[in-house]
């Protein structure tokens, strides 16, 4: 017999053991992100001793006397063994002090927090033209698999896949900006609307917007688009493929014809059922590009004038600023890991399966 | 698929939608400022104690004044900057400098001699990059309280450690290191005892003729004009400087009207934009030298027939016909033409007969295999292939080592290359800054502490070095000038230096702005003269 007491005590104990479950579960993650930190910053650390660059070169010029130039390696304390000067670096970075960048002479956390923004704006943007036009595009080429849709969509993306962002950006800038001047320059801005609104998350739209400056709002909509595009092109091209193959295997399934059957109009099916279920390892394919393109795109960056954490990390790393580049890597390290993880919670929810 | 159909047009619309939304973009900067498009990401910091690069060394030379300054069409005469007058005494080593009276930083304080003596002792104790062009006169941290005084609020008085050529001195006191900042503004932001460095990397507190409103690193940094500016208010209100760094965006920008100049076109973008009446050049001599450094410890280039025989196979004329016009001009002396004491012979054009001999008396009547460190850049790159193909007609085998321009250059400082192309600018407007790089070398151990191109060479010459410290000592101008040029005449037969041509800068602006002035240095680039009509 089984009293209420006993059914409490039960609950109590599967209650037990899956909290215990879920601590383990985020000990096991927060081991694994902390191993793939460490694990990065080694090997970026490392990486950036044996290139053969002189990292006081960097920070004092070919000009600078005898002197400065040792009291500088001093400073940097690049006179210590390797092992030592790694211990050092981790110490200070576990309390959040990356140092000082020699390029711009900022705190290495002060800069990133100014130029993330606007990767993380532009790669936002890129993302949702992926996605808005990726994944229609993909469903379709699916639909009518090896009709001319379908290979409009593949020569499209491939297109978007193999041409060099470079050239393509440049093209874009001609075209859409110098000639037909529907879209804004390269920059984040135009001149006469530079520091009207104060950076309060540093990405524009949001800062403008909260400032109730629709003016400036409508600037940066205008310098935005085309980059964004780019971006998005990219991603597009991916996204779409994938879309194309997920639908493809979910159109093969036994409940589309089970649908079908039923009498449910096409729109339904294909839109609702299939796309449904393609959904679920899509999740990981746009948080996968997202993530690419949060690292920072250089060569659009160089194109457009966007003073993003590319061409940071790129031209801290091309003048061996090491600090710089260690807390770049970082950031983009530790936002490879949010994603993923975020990708995977997004996982349950869509999936039905996980859900239950 | 007639939703399908639906849908893709749909889309279509969205991607149009999205471009009218955009809307067409305003195409015009506004009148009272000026915007450049220019490469700035090589400023560090735009304290004038510490600031030591191009960019940096621009707008330094735009928010601050200095004491002395000199004319830009002809370096030999100096003027006063915030010094009325000045003087030196009979022991060669007193100066003394009259303040300009009624003068003002942007502040409202007053320019007083206390300013100028606080300017120098920060920049010498401080002792940054650029603070050797005043330690080299014997000031240190230790007596620069004593020798660098106000003695009244309008005299500064000035002690070196023995005497030097005045000229030397004045010419030191025309670089950005030795701006005068405001004391009383300066003292207010130090922070553990930094002499306000940190806070002047960011800041501006000088009484030129702009303020700094704005500085963000490798992005943009805005100027305000002073209208207060004792030589009278710039002819502008703003000057916004926008870094892009890639020169077809420049000329894009420029063409769109959303720039009034860009900075670093190419020489093809030149060429072309010079035949549009839309646009307008302006250029001026800079001090660079493009040159090529052959080391001496490779047993082939230590002997003198094989570097007299590279500078006869080295073709000039058609590296600046094909490569460099607009940007660089044949130049074969190792001061800048601009200089003290500069001298225009061009005793070398491409003789392939002459070059073959001397190879022949050197025992390499075959030619033989060298390397060459070359940064990754334009023109490096495409001047190192020009050589590689010119010398390649006397058998000379030039490999190219393609590296970034830090990592060549880290080589190079070890002495661990065979040629280096590269680019030396003069620290300062006095000759003795390229005289002592190109032909001073006091140790040629590999442990020496002054580095100086001849070092980086190898190139062991006593007693060419002894005759150009002895110039700096040189009182008579005339005496001077005339060690500088037979030095240059013997450098130029015998060094381990195929010098090749002298920079020149070229910006190009829209038709309706004009008035930039391009001076031989990177610090007396001027925007106050510029008008938008």
């Amino acid at each position: 017999m089984t009293t209420a007491n006993d059914t409490a005590k039960r609950r109590w104990t599967r209650a037990g053991s899956a909290s215990a479950g879920l601590a383990r579960n985020v000990a096991a993650t927060a081991t694994t992100v902390a191993a793939t930190l460490l694990g990065l910053l080694l090997v970026t650390f490392f990486i950036g001793r044996v290139v053969p660059i002189d990292p006081v070169l960097a920070a004092v010029g070919d000009r600078a006397p005898a002197e400065v130039y040792e009291r500088v390696r001093l400073e940097l304390g690049l006179d210590l063994p390797l092992w030592q000067q790694f211990w050092l670096y981790l110490q200070k970075a576990l309390q959040g002090d990356f140092g000082r960048s020699v390029l711009t002479s900022n705190r290495v956390l002060d800069d990133i927090v100014r130029v993330f923004p606007a990767t993380v704006e532009l790669a936002t943007l890129g993302t949702l033209v992926g996605i808005v036009f990726g994944i229609p595009m993909g469903v379709i080429a699916a639909v009518n698999r090896d009709r001319w849709p379908d290979q409009l969509v593949r020569v499209f993306g491939l297109v978007g896949y193999s041409v060099p962002v470079f050239w393509l950006g440049l093209m874009g800038l001609l075209v859409f900006y110098a000639k037909l001047g529907l879209v804004s320059g390269p920059g984040r801005l135009s001149t006469g609307f530079e520091d009207i609104v104060d950076p309060v998350t540093g990405i524009i739209l949001l800062d403008a917007a909260m400032a109730g400056e629709w003016d400036v709002f409508g600037d940066a909509v205008g310098h935005l688009v085309l980059p964004a595009c780019l971006l998005g092109y990219f991603s597009l091209a991916y996204i779409s493929r994938m879309t194309r193959s997920f639908m493809l295997e979910q159109l093969r399934q036994e409940y589309v014809v089970a649908a079908r059957v039923k009498g449910l109009s096409e729109f339904r099916v294909v839109w609702r059922h299939a796309l449904g279920n393609a959904a679920v390892p899509l999740v990981t394919v746009v948080a996968l590009s997202y993530a690419n393109l949060l690292e920072g795109s250089v060569l659009t960056e160089t194109v457009f004038a966007w003073p993003g954490l590319g061409l940071y990390i790129t031209q801290s790393l091309l003048a061996a600023d090491m600090n710089a580049v260690l807390g770049g890597t970082i950031v983009v390290g530790t936002v490879f890991v949010a994603i993923n993880m975020l990708s995977d919670i997004l996982y349950k929810l869509v999936d039905p399966r996980a859900r239950r | 698929m007639e939703i399908q159909n639906r849908f893709a047009a749909a889309a279509f619309a969205a991607f149009v939608a999205v471009g009218l939304v955009a809307g067409p973009a305003s195409a015009q900067t506004p009148r009272d400022t000026i915007v450049m498009a220019k490469q700035i990401d090589d400023i560090i910091s735009l304290d004038p104690a510490e600031s030591f690069e191009f960019s940096g060394s621009e707008v330094v030379a735009n928010l601050y004044d200095r004491l002395i300054g000199y004319d830009l069409k002809d370096v030999t005469k100096l003027n006063g900057e915030l010094a009325a007058s000045w003087s030196v005494a009979a022991d060669g080593m007193t100066y003394t400098f009259k303040m300009r009276p009624g003068v003002k930083f942007h502040s409202g304080n007053p320019v007083t001699a206390e300013d100028a003596a606080y300017s120098i002792q920060r920049a010498v104790v401080l002792n940054k990059s650029p603070g050797f062009i005043l330690t080299q006169f014997g000031l240190n941290k230790d007596n620069v309280r004593d020798k660098v005084k106000a003695t009244a609020p309008d005299t500064l008085v000035i002690v070196t450690d023995k005497p030097y050529a005045p000229t030397f001195f004045y010419y030191c006191l025309t670089a950005p290191v030795a701006a005068i900042v405001d004391a009383k503004l300066v003292q207010a932001n130090v922070k553990d005892g930094d002499f306000g460095n940190a806070w002047l990397k960011q800041n501006s507190a000088g009484s030129g003729a702009y303020r700094l409103r704005v500085w963000r690193a490798s992005d943009q940094y805005t100027l305000e004009a002073n209208k207060a500016w004792f030589r009278g208010a710039p002819k502008n209100n703003r000057v916004v400087v926008r870094h892009i760094p890639e020169t077809a965006t420049q000329r894009l920008l420029l063409e769109k009207g959303d720039v009034d100049y860009a900075r670093d076109l190419s020489k093809d973008d030149i060429a072309v934009l010079r035949n549009n009446p839309a646009f307008a050049i302006e250029s001026g001599n800079k001090g660079a030298i493009l040159y090529l450094g052959l080391n001496q410890k490779n047993p082939n280039l230590g002997k003198p027939e094989v570097r007299e025989a590279l500078k006869w196979l080295t073709d000039y004329d058609a590296i600046e016909r094909n490569l460099t016009a607009g940007r660089f001009k044949t130049h074969q002396a190792f001061l800048p033409i601009g200089f003290l004491g500069a001298i225009d012979d061009k005793p070398y054009k491409f003789d392939l007969a002459k070059g073959k001999a001397l190879l022949a008396a050197a025992g390499l009547p075959n030619g033989f295999t060298v390397t060459m460190d070359v940064r990754n850049v334009s023109p490096y790159q495409d001047i190192a292939q020009a050589i590689q193909a010119q010398w390649a007609q006397a058998g000379i085998k030039l490999e190219l080592l393609p590296g970034d321009g830090r990592q060549t250059l880290t080589k190079y400082r070890a002495r661990n290359h065979d040629i280096y192309i590269g680019q030396w600018g003069p620290d300062y407007q006095d000759p003795h800054t390229n005289a002592e790089t190109f032909a001073v070398n006091i140790d040629n151990t590999d442990d020496a502490r002054s580095k100086t191109l001849a070092w980086r060479n190898a190139w062991d010459i006593p007693a060419m070095s002894r005759t150009i410290l002895a110039a700096v000592q040189e009182t008579d101008p005339a005496k001077r000038r005339a060690t500088y040029e037979t030095v240059q005449r013997e450098h130029q037969r015998t060094s381990p230096f195929v010098i090749m041509s002298q920079q020149i800068e070229v910006a190009v602006s829209r038709k309706n702005v004009s008035g930039f002035e391009i001076g031989p240095s990177f610090d007396n680039n001027y925007y106050h003269e510029i008008v938008k009509k």
